[in-house]
């Protein structure tokens, strides 16, 4: 019923498992250890390619050259970094809330991992389709508030709190008008499946059905990515690091991988909600269209990040509650109203 | 950094120490994040060695960090007047080891024009351990980066900082003895 080769190399390996183990629940407990293996090394290695990406790009905009010493081309600038984090003193301030401070990096990672688990990256191959799978992901996804709230309160500082209390304020306030940007696409679809919806992108991409909802949702995500023209989170010129403030070497460098893990994600999530997945012309592989698509996404993430300044927190604030979320519900209007047309016709 | 050899004599021909040694050394060296902090006029040069026209960025040296907790260096850039002594101590001794730290301009190392000040601080190594000192007023950003390519060298080599070793002993001491808790204020003064 699949095609593609992903999916066939899946069931190939599933077959030589089945053949050297035989008992169906270790097979699958087998396959979904590999799997996630497989997630957690992509997500690991975005994040050190799109560390390197970021600043090439960022020097690219800014007419520099960027990094090109370390390694041929500076390829191995972020290894450089990483290494230097890693030897870097662990400082643990004194009056801290020692356990909220310690666990707060390594929560804020589990859901930007765990979400990769929903998204389909070929016909077929994805972790776990199920049936609330958008629901889910959107509920995932405002986990990562509560490990920013819980750096910010915990570190016993002034600049960890405010960036803390900004982190709710901002993704509380755009969270509304994603979901309500999304429920276009989910009435088109009839389906919270992640499959389902780019099944339906097979004709049509829902960029040419939801214009609306795409701009908003572009909005919307570079905000809950904490992405630069909106990262007042750890807006540098007024609150140092924000919750990161009191971090040091690796834990800070947790942080680091989720924001470009979380990156990459709103890069995939624009792919599937609204570039048609890993649809696309016949002489490429479905993920590679996929992949294609994401890092364009990426691409043009950055690029916005780098060519705007940043939004000051109240007219940010304001402009989610006030021009975001009406526009949302118009959207969900226009789209109940198109698809009674359509429905009549 | 003072160079204190840590591998015991017995150990000395094991390779995998030496090779992680270089391979740490190799990341430190290619990966110093200056603190964006600056004093006076120094640091507008600070700011152009970032910009386009030097880049800073080919050497990885461009993230400058507004925290200390996350930076590698603080170029102390300008006049430091004695005012300005605890906060920029501060700074430092928020900063993570290993630190690394850069005098630039003529006004730090030794208090350039204002050398007769009752206000300047004439002499940054009077109050913390100096790396590097760059000359100049103010130098220009290739200095700088020349400047962080001679802190590059001096952390894959050690042994090239190793005369300046009791200059920074003596500068480390000072230190302690600025930051020491205000109940000892009486030894202080003694």
């Amino acid at each position: 019923m699949h095609s593609g080769i992903l999916y066939s190399l899946g069931q190939s390996l599933r077959e030589i498992l089945t053949s050297l183990i035989g008992v169906p629940i270790l097979v699958d407990l087998l396959m979904t250890i590999i799997c996630a293996t497989i997630l957690l090394l992509i997500m690991a290695t975005s994040a050190l390619v799109f560390t390197l990406g970021e600043r090439k790009i960022c020097a690219f905009i800014q007419v520099r050259i960027g990094p090109n010493r370390v390694g041929p081309g500076g390829l191995l600038q972020s290894v450089a970094d990483m290494l230097k984090l890693m030897d870097k003193e662990d400082i643990v301030p004194r009056g801290i809330d020692k356990w909220l401070w310690v666990l707060s990096p390594i929560l804020l990672l589990v859901p930007s991992a765990l979400i990769y688990a929903f998204f389909p990256f070929d016909d077929g191959v994805i972790l776990a389709d199920v049936n609330v799978g958008l629901f889910l992901l959107i509920a995932i996804t405002s986990q990562t508030i509560l490990p920013f709230l819980m750096g910010g309160y915990s570190s016993n500082s002034k600049y960890s709190l405010i960036g803390g209390m900004r982190t709710v304020a901002q993704m509380l306030g755009y969270e509304v008008p994603m979901v309500f940007a999304l429920m276009g696409i989910v009435m088109i679809t009839g389906s919270l499946k992640m499959s389902a919806i780019v099944e339906a992108q097979s004709d049509v991409w829902f960029i040419v059905l939801q214009p609306l909802a795409f701009l908003i949702y572009i909005v919307t995500a570079l905000v809950e990515s904490n992405r630069p023209p909106f990262n007042i989170v750890e807006g540098e010129s007024e609150i140092i690091a924000g919750p990161f403030t009191e971090y040091t070497g690796m834990r800070w460098a947790l942080f680091f991988l989720a924001e470009f893990s979380n990156l990459m994600c709103i890069g995939i999530l624009t792919t599937t909600l609204f570039l048609g997945g890993w649809h696309g012309p016949d002489f490429l592989p479905g993920f590679c269209w996929f992949w294609i698509k994401t890092l364009l996404c990426v691409l043009f993430y950055q690029w916005v990040g780098w060519t705007f300044p940043r939004a000051r927190v109240d007219s940010m604030l304001s402009f989610g509650w006030k021009v975001l979320l009406p526009i949302a519900l118009i959207n969900v209007l226009l789209t109940g109203v198109g698809i009674y047309v359509y429905n009549v016709m | 950094m003072e160079i204190v050899d840590i591998v015991p004599p017995e150990l000395k021909n094991n390779v995998i120490v030496t090779s992680v040694d270089a391979l740490f050394k190799w990341g430190k060296s290619n990966s110093i994040w200056p603190l964006s902090s600056g004093l006076a006029c120094c640091s507008i040069e600070m700011m152009c060695a970032a910009a386009s026209r030097f880049d800073l960025a080919r050497f990885g040296y461009e993230v400058f960090r507004s925290c200390p907790r996350q930076s590698d260096l603080l170029i102390v850039a300008g006049t430091l007047t004695w005012k300005m002594t605890p906060p920029l101590i501060r700074l430092y001794e928020e900063m993570p080891e290993p630190k690394y730290v850069i005098a630039m301009g003529n006004c730090n190392i030794g208090g350039g024009p204002f050398a007769d000040s009752y206000s300047v601080v004439t002499g940054l190594d009077k109050i913390m351990p100096v790396d590097v000192y760059l000359p100049g007023c103010p130098p220009r950003p290739e200095a700088l980066i020349d400047a962080m390519l001679k802190l590059k060298k001096l952390i894959r080599h050690p042994e090239l900082g190793r005369d300046a070793a009791d200059a920074k002993a003596l500068s480390r001491a000072n230190l302690e003895l600025m930051t020491r808790p205000v109940r000892n204020v009486e030894e202080r003064a003694e």
